[in-house]
């Protein structure tokens, strides 16, 4: 088992390594950089700009340097903690990120949760109850949510949350909670804004994992020893509770794996409209004024999320299924 | 028990012995049906199947109808696409009447006034229910130039002389939600359409390479798709939509838009087509032909691609709602595409803030087609995806 786990992390590495290649190389790709886009604006609002001050601020951030050396300085900081400096923030990057990094992780977490509590049950009626109208039923709702663009759905949502419940509109918490010390008032005030971008995330990605797992329970429900089960007189409910839901179980945690990339890349699009505070408005932000590092590291964080997400249901999985264990290798 | 219905004892049958003269093929011998099906192609094969499922026929003839619509936007349509209107901004739907006070009139609309209400600062739209003006069919209208070539302004339906027809109202330049809609589809239908051909491209030949190759190639390969498959796609289309230059013109962003949508989807497809190449290449009559003599290019063209090829549809137009929602939220982000090119995504810019869900919620029906397309492709996707395999 734990050689097992060393070796899942182990392949975790290069993939990581490579993930950043990628990031780094898209996002100096753009030509251009910071410092320019900084001296036009200075030129547009009508003052001069010193070049001395400038050739400082390019050495001080070192954007003189030849693009490997950068790459390699990069993930050498990151390793270290220092993730760059944002030049629009004028403060470390790790600064910028650091309470957004926890809502953010906060929100996908919740709605793994959403997610699963939603979509077991609805799955399992689906499966058992094939072809009823129940079944057609569930699965035009979960297509309508599946095909309903999100922030659409998150303006809407929050209209009405506005008008039921007096929900503050924008931001994960009360406008007075912001830049506070976490503290219990500030805690249900997340709480209670945070069930809208849930929701509203969370819809794709049930609509998907219902259907998966329908599919994976009238395949199991299809197999010999179920009819035995049966023919031997088990109840159906506990012919259907002690092998074939057990089974599906562990196609549900494998699931993680494809559904974590979509609630993060969700989570991103509801929290510009929904404008809350975490990662992706600023990503957004800092992509167009090209604050390179401060895009770069969020990138790298959501990526790093996604995998580290993939890797713990990849170990759980493990652990729940002896035959991923024999069998040694990943399980995508 | 009923004596009568009990088999008659042995001693009273008689011995039978059919006089029929004997047939040796009477057991190999096949029914019209049986024969038909036996003899019919595998494209024949996949029709029958993909037939019986109902929701997919007819996801499938809405789409094509729709793409069809494509065509001639401009006469469908009954405004043009930038048509302004300064006296109807943010005018409510009109609705269509058929009868007036008790008798059948045709489809009409009533006449509107305007008012400014100057205490709410908003503009009151009311229904005079005194004049009413049927709709024209087939009628003259705004001049377009169909394909950029010929001038015409016949236009299925408009309204009456001196009326308007908004009816699904107009946004805050005045201009028609439903031509918009009309004109939009143009643009979110080809973009899918163009995405999933760059997807095409690019997973046929990276998954026919990792396929055919094998070894180190293949390993490389995965890789990279598994790190692709695992980056979130919406901040990596953001970082992507980002790169293109502002200056770009709107026509040269709608295919880099094409590009970047298709360069992240071909993952899936580079797989299954990987994992069919392996697959169909063990089988039995890919043995037989080579054994025949037939050379790689033949088995590949004529054997193997055929075989994968409606898995590799069905898998094509499973993504596709994938894109068309990426498209939809890159432009919504004014990341993607730009006025005057009018796609859904675009038009939903506009329903952007609160004030329009509250105000004028009807600048959010472009939603509409949205969820329409996406439902009708999955449904084409599911019947598509069953229909691919005709043998099971």
């Amino acid at each position: 088992m734990l050689h097992y786990i060393f070796k899942r992390i182990l392949i975790m590495i290069p993939t990581l390594l490579l993930i950043s290649m990628l990031v780094f190389l898209l996002i100096e790709l753009p030509p251009g950089d910071y410092l320019e886009s900084y001296i036009a604006e200075l030129q547009m609002q009508g003052e001069t700009v010193d070049p001395q001050h400038i050739e400082f601020l390019r050495k001080e951030y070192g954007l003189d340097k030849p693009v490997l050396e950068r790459y390699v300085l990069w993930i050498y900081g990151m390793t270290h903690g220092d993730f760059g400096y944002s030049f629009e923030y004028q403060m470390p990057v790790s600064r910028v990120v650091g309470d957004r990094m926890f809502l953010t992780t906060l929100l996908s977490v919740s709605t793994i949760i959403f997610t699963w509590l939603v979509a077991f049950p609805i799955g399992i009626y689906s499966a058992t109850h094939q072809y009823s109208w129940g079944d057609y039923g569930l699965t035009f709702i979960g297509l309508i949510g599946l095909a309903t663009p999100n922030f659409l759905l998150a303006l809407v949502l929050l209209y009405l949350a506005n008008i039921w419940f007096g929900t503050s509109i924008g931001g994960i918490m009360d406008p007075e909670f912001l830049n506070q010390p976490m503290s219990w008032a500030k805690l249900k005030s997340i709480l209670s804004h945070l069930w809208i971008p849930v929701i509203v995330i969370g819809t794709s990605g049930t609509a998907g994992m219902i259907r998966r797992l329908r599919a994976n329970l009238l395949d199991e429900l299809q197999k010999q020893y179920v009819i035995t089960a049966r023919a031997k007189g088990l109840h159906p409910f506990r012919s259907l509770m002690k092998y074939p839901l057990r089974m599906s179980l562990n196609f549900f945690i494998a699931d993680i794996g494809n559904i974590l990339p979509n609630i993060i890349s969700g989570s991103v699009l509801v929290a510009i409209v929904l404008s809350l505070e975490t990662t992706g408005p600023v990503l957004v932000a800092a992509l167009q004024s090209q604050d390179m590092y401060l895009a770069g590291s969020f990138m790298m964080f959501l990526a790093t999320l996604s995998v580290v997400g993939v890797l713990v249901s990849d170990i759980a999985l493990a652990i729940l299924d002896p035959r991923i264990r024999l069998q040694g290798g990943s399980t995508k | 028990m009923n004596r009568e219905k009990t088999p008659p004892s042995e001693a009273e049958t008689e011995h039978f012995v059919s006089q029929a003269p004997f047939d040796l093929q009477s057991i190999e011998q096949l029914s019209e049906d049986q024969e038909k099906l036996y003899l019919a192609s595998q494209w024949t094969l996949m029709w029958w199947k993909f037939k019986r499922h109902r929701l997919a026929v007819v996801s499938g003839l809405f789409l094509i109808a729709l793409y069809l619509s494509v065509l001639i936007s401009e006469f469908l349509a009954p405004y043009n696409l930038h048509s302004r209107h300064v006296d109807h901004i943010y005018a409510p739907p009109q609705a269509i009447h058929l009868f007036h006070d008790g008798s059948f009139v045709g489809p009409f609309v009533y006449a509107t006034n305007f008012k400014l209400d100057m205490t709410n600062l908003s503009r009151v739209y009311t229904e005079n229910r005194t004049k009413i003006y049927p709709i024209r069919f087939l009628c003259r209208g705004d001049d377009y130039k169909l394909w950029g070539q010929f001038e015409s302004n016949l236009h299925l339906f408009c309204p009456a002389e001196g009326s308007t027809l908004f009816l699904l109202g107009t946004d805050r330049l005045g201009r028609d939600v439903l031509s918009r809609i009309i004109y939009g589809a143009r643009i979110s239908l080809t973009i899918s359409l163009l995405g999933v051909t760059v997807t095409f491209l690019l997973g046929i030949t990276f998954g026919g390479i990792a396929g055919y190759y094998g070894g180190v190639v293949d390993l490389v390969i995965q890789r990279i798709i598994e790190v692709i498959q695992s980056l979130p796609t919406i901040p990596l289309w953001l970082v992507l939509a980002a790169i293109m230059p502002v200056t770009w013109s709107p026509l040269l962003v709608y295919f880099g838009i094409t590009i970047i949508l298709g360069l992240l989807d071909w993952t899936g497809l580079a797989r299954a087509v990987r994992s069919k190449l392996l697959s169909l290449r063990e089988e039995d009559y890919v043995l037989a032909a080579q054994l025949m003599g037939a050379t790689p290019r033949r088995i590949i063209g004529r054997h193997l691609i055929p075989g994968f090829m409606s898995h590799l549809i069905a898998s094509a137009t499973i993504s596709i709602p994938t894109m068309i929602l990426g498209e939809t939220a890159l432009s919504f982000l004014k990341l993607g595409l730009r006025p005057p090119i009018t796609s859904w995504g675009v038009l939903l810019v506009e329903a952007q803030n609160i004030n329009v869900v509250v105000l004028y919620p009807w600048l959010m029906l472009p939603v509409v087609p949205v969820i329409m397309v996406i439902i009708a492709f999955s449904f084409l996707g599911d019947g598509l995806r069953d229909a691919a395999d005709p043998y099971k």
